[in-house]
């Protein structure tokens, strides 16, 4: 056990270390016990980095034919704990937008909560539907008038508007960029590979979900911070609806399943002579 | 870091911005349009943290159409330039805009000018300028090439000098670039430079 060491303070302590039994405690320096770490007055600071919200996630979604897919894990983790693995990414913001959740949950759920308020005031104020374009906009312009306050967002907004599907990625840094594919979370550089060679505009909502659920798989195969249960909704022209959530772990042995393998020698019973 | 540059012509001002998207490692997007046209005469070309790229050259958009909403008239380059350093100077102090900006822009009675704006508030009017990794490549080969009074057909073949400069040199070179133009005609879009090709966006 390591102690603080006070001996440089004390010039009554015994130069010579040697303490017999009886007095060794008595004539000792007074320490108390520090906690074994390499480095104590980094380890303070690392253990509050180590339970802030990191966007330890894998979300995903990306434009085709027949709408968007919107996709992603449902992992929460604090540092190296897993606090949860039943956690609800796919945020419904109203029947026909969905928001994904990556950074802090409650900033995210909280915001698109949010949002989704203001977007059934403007529904309310104007009689129409708001665009995906207007409510990705009011809510990357809320997110950046919080900026440098700590707030942890990086969600897509996914839709069906007047002029199709539409998607967007808005992050608690103030961007905001219009697009067709996009991953985000901590397992996003692996949904990505598998998301960017298996698309096409063309494919079916089958194939499509199938994708989005093969990306969210492989992502959650290699990062920690990702697992529990891939859910894929799709947004199509009457809004949205939920298609799968199956666990990771079912969905790994459904792709590899495990093959027999020949024994090469087995132990027998040897028959007492 | 987001390389954008530009450069003075005969008649006209050029600018050009790579086109991408970056978080950290990751990529989010290739075609990613930098150069904001502020009015029928001015292009705003910004490199910086994107929501702070987006929402200022936003905001001087709005204010450059305000002037000419409330006044009649629009402003001159050389006025949008003073007024766009204003603005990053009264934030600096208070709540920064991590922004650079080449603003280029056709006046009438002066013809084309650009101007340096960077983001603690340093504006000089200049022939040719550029900010980002990309700067270090493409301000020696426009110090090298460039003349007074080029056409547009030089002009456009020392940008693409440039951006092969880039492309070659630099370790994290973007893929894309967009070239916007102003002239007496307006201001517009001139080209793109892609080595890949974003996924389609599809037509509703």
């Amino acid at each position: 056990m390591m102690k603080i060491d006070f001996s440089g303070l004390d010039p009554a302590a015994p130069i010579k270390g040697r303490t017999d039994e009886l007095c060794g405690d008595i004539l000792a320096t007074p320490s108390f016990a520090l906690p074994t770490t390499h480095d104590f007055d980094g380890f303070q600071k690392a253990a509050v980095q180590m339970v802030k919200p990191a966007k330890g996630t894998t979300t995903l979604a990306f434009i085709f034919k027949d709408g968007v897919m919107v996709a992603a894990d449902s992992r929460a983790s604090m540092g190296g704990y897993i606090s949860s693995q039943s956690v609800k990414k796919i945020i419904e913001i109203n029947p026909y937008m969905l928001g994904t959740m990556a950074g802090g949950a409650a900033d995210c759920q909280f915001w698109h909560r949010n949002l989704g308020i203001k977007c059934r005031l403007h529904e309310l104020a104007n009689k129409r539907r708001i665009s995906v374009a207007g409510a990705s906009k009011m809510l990357s312009n809320i997110l950046y008038s919080y900026r440098g306050m700590g707030l942890s967002v990086g969600t897509m907004i996914a839709g069906w508007d007047e002029k199709g599907p539409g998607l967007y990625y808005v992050d608690s840094e103030g961007g905001r960029l219009k697009g067709t594919r996009f991953s985000v979370g901590s397992g996003s550089p692996y949904a990505y590979g598998v998301l960017d060679s298996g698309y096409r505009f063309d494919l079916s909502v089958e194939e499509a979900a199938e994708l989005a659920r093969r990306a969210i798989y492989h992502a959650t195969f290699r990062d920690g911070a990702s697992g529990g249960v891939a859910s894929v909704y799709h947004v199509g022209p009457n809004g949205w609806k939920k298609l799968s959530g199956d666990d990771v772990g079912e969905l790994h042995y459904m792709y590899y399943p495990v093959e027999p393998t020949t024994v090469e020698q087995e132990m027998t019973e040897v028959s007492v002579a | 870091m987001e390389s954008v540059f530009g450069l003075v012509g005969k008649d006209f001002a050029i600018v050009v911005a790579d086109s991408s998207a970056v978080h950290s490692i990751l990529v989010h997007k290739t075609n990613e349009d930098k150069i904001m046209v502020l009015d029928s005469h001015k292009l705003m070309g910004a490199s910086g943290e994107t929501g702070d790229r987006a929402q200022f050259t936003e905001y001087i958009q709005k204010n450059v159409a305000l002037y000419q909403f409330r006044n009649g008239i629009p402003l001159t380059t050389s006025a949008t330039a003073n007024f766009t350093r204003g603005e990053l100077a009264t934030a600096l102090r208070k709540n920064p805009y991590m922004v650079n900006i080449i603003l280029a822009g056709y006046d009438k009675e002066t013809g084309p000018s650009l101007y340096y704006i960077d983001y603690i508030a340093s504006l000089h009017k200049l022939d040719k300028a550029a900010f980002g990794y990309g700067s270090y490549f493409a301000l020696s080969m426009m110090d090298r090439h460039f003349r007074k009074d080029m056409t547009v057909e030089e002009a456009i073949e020392l940008v693409d000098k440039c951006i092969v400069e880039i492309r070659s040199r630099l370790v994290v070179a973007p893929p894309n670039f967009v070239i916007k133009i102003v002239d007496k005609d307006g201001a517009r879009e001139y080209a793109w430079r892609q080595s890949i090709k974003d996924g389609q966006v599809l037509a509703a």
